[in-house]
């Protein structure tokens, strides 16, 4: 098989799959965040309101694809698509195990990073091209905040590399494989870094308690504002993917990836992803949103060069005793 | 260079992924036969809209951003560093303590100067 139909294969299965979870956790994350609040959340279509996502899917894609008359149109048609299409690229250097896996980039690490960085983009210009000033500020918000939150996720990533002496995904898990899970050891930066990577991906993807660039209560819908059927969807499905996409990336770098004893290395892999995600909806459904100015500061007091220092620690850490102690 | 063939065989795929989506919602969008202005209005709360969206907007996003590229940069030598810490040896590490230290020098500095304050 050549590399391109390799990559194009997996990836439609790898995206097939991705997507449908993503649209399943919809459907979960209202029955979970119903039982929390003593609800009962979907009921009605299908059992356990599952077919709610199918009738959800069916009604987005009927509604008429509404441009609002001062918006800036191309860009406007532009923006969603493209929040997916960098959104679902980061995936193309994720294993999902030894073989389930599209592309393994020497340099997956720095991939990662800077698709996943370009998301900003398409959401600024979404925001920007409706002309509407809730969008705008959204916009502004999520551009402000996603690029803070950019630095202690670069240099908390940073410390897996360190410590694998390797950009590349399947080392950095083989590493951990031989030795321990970074977030296990060496003890103290490993956790750390994890917790501040965990902490910026819900910042990046505008999860709670991050969502201050769509605060409902102020915003409206934020960037979303104009957006109506499909396109609407399509930026709602990019924040869903995003999350799982993140959460799978912090397995593969923190948890050991597909490094697990009985089972084969998918199952502990797709394991430890929804395990993540799960506490993404957890978190979602417990904590409060912060204010923009305590966003900023827990960024750039304490996140920055905390996570500067854990770089130096792990570097340390590998001259001292080597990768792979 | 394979993998790089096979990163973009995965991309083709995410580009298929929502433009797929859109045309599906083309083939079953309903459109209604008479348009009228409201429905393609700016929506602000139901009232006509007061001027345009865009606007100046505050200074401190644009400090946001000078900081951002400051450190952004910093993270971009720090990743060929990383890689060749075991090579280099004991003073590739202290070189790069004493950038990482001046760099914080002017985190400090931004500090008490009130530019990372949110007001």
């Amino acid at each position: 098989m050549t590399p391109l139909m390799h990559g194009f294969v997996w990836g439609l299965v790898i995206a097939t799959v991705l997507v449908t979870i993503a649209v399943l956790s919809i459907w979960f994350e209202r029955k979970f965040s119903a039982r929390m609040q003593s609800r009962l959340g979907p009921t009605l279509v299908g059992p356990a309101g599952i077919l709610q996502l199918v009738a959800d899917a069916l009604k987005m894609m009927q509604k008429e694809d509404l441009i609002p008359e001062k918006a800036d149109s191309i860009l406007f048609r532009l923006a969603p698509p493209f929040t997916v299409l960098f959104t679902l690229s980061v995936a193309a250097v994720i294993p999902f195990s030894e073989n389930v896996l599209a592309a393994d980039l020497d340099i997956g690490v720095l991939f990662m990073l800077a698709v996943g960085g370009l998301v900003v983009f398409p959401v600024w210009i979404a925001g920007w091209s409706s002309n509407n000033k809730y969008a705008l500020l959204g916009a502004m918000r999520a551009v402000a905040q996603g690029i803070a939150y950019e630095i202690p996720l670069v240099l908390s990533a940073m410390v897996p590399v360190v410590l694998a002496q390797s950009m590349r995904f399947s080392d950095i898990i083989s590493v951990q494989a031989e030795t321990h899970w970074f977030v296990i050891w060496p003890l103290g930066p490993g956790l750390i870094a994890f917790v501040i990577f965990f902490i910026c991906s819900l910042a990046e993807a505008n999860r709670i308690p991050f969502d201050i660039p769509e605060a409902e209560s102020e915003l409206v819908a934020g960037v979303t504002t104009e957006y109506a059927g499909m396109r609407f969807g399509l930026l709602q499905m990019a924040e869903y993917l995003h999350t799982l996409i993140a959460s799978a990336v912090a397995a593969a770098i923190f948890f050991g990836g597909w490094d697990g004893p009985f089972a084969p290395g998918l199952h502990w892999m797709v394991l430890k992803t929804l395990a993540l995600f799960f506490t993404i909806f957890w978190i979602r459904w417990s904590l409060v949103r912060f204010r923009s100015d305590q966003l900023m500061a827990l960024c750039w007091k304490y996140l920055l060069p905390l996570s500067l220092l854990l770089v130096m620690v792990a570097a340390l850490f590998v001259h001292y005793c080597g990768v792979g102690a | 260079m394979d993998q790089w063939v096979a990163a973009a065989g995965f991309v083709a795929v995410a580009i298929i992924v929502p433009v797929s989506m859109l045309v599906g919602a083309k083939l079953l969008a309903v459109t209604a036969k008479s348009s009228s202005k409201l429905k393609t209005m700016t929506y602000e709360c139901g009232e006509e809209p007061e001027g345009g969206a865009w606007l100046q907007f505050h200074p401190r996003y644009y400090l946001v951003a000078l900081i951002f590229v400051l450190f952004d940069i910093e993270a971009v030598f720090l990743f060929p560093w990383a890689l060749a810490i075991e090579e280099l040896g004991g003073l590739a590490i202290v070189d790069m303590l004493i950038f990482v230290l001046v760099l914080l020098l002017g985190w400090g500095y931004a500090l008490r100067k009130g530019a990372l304050k949110w007001q």
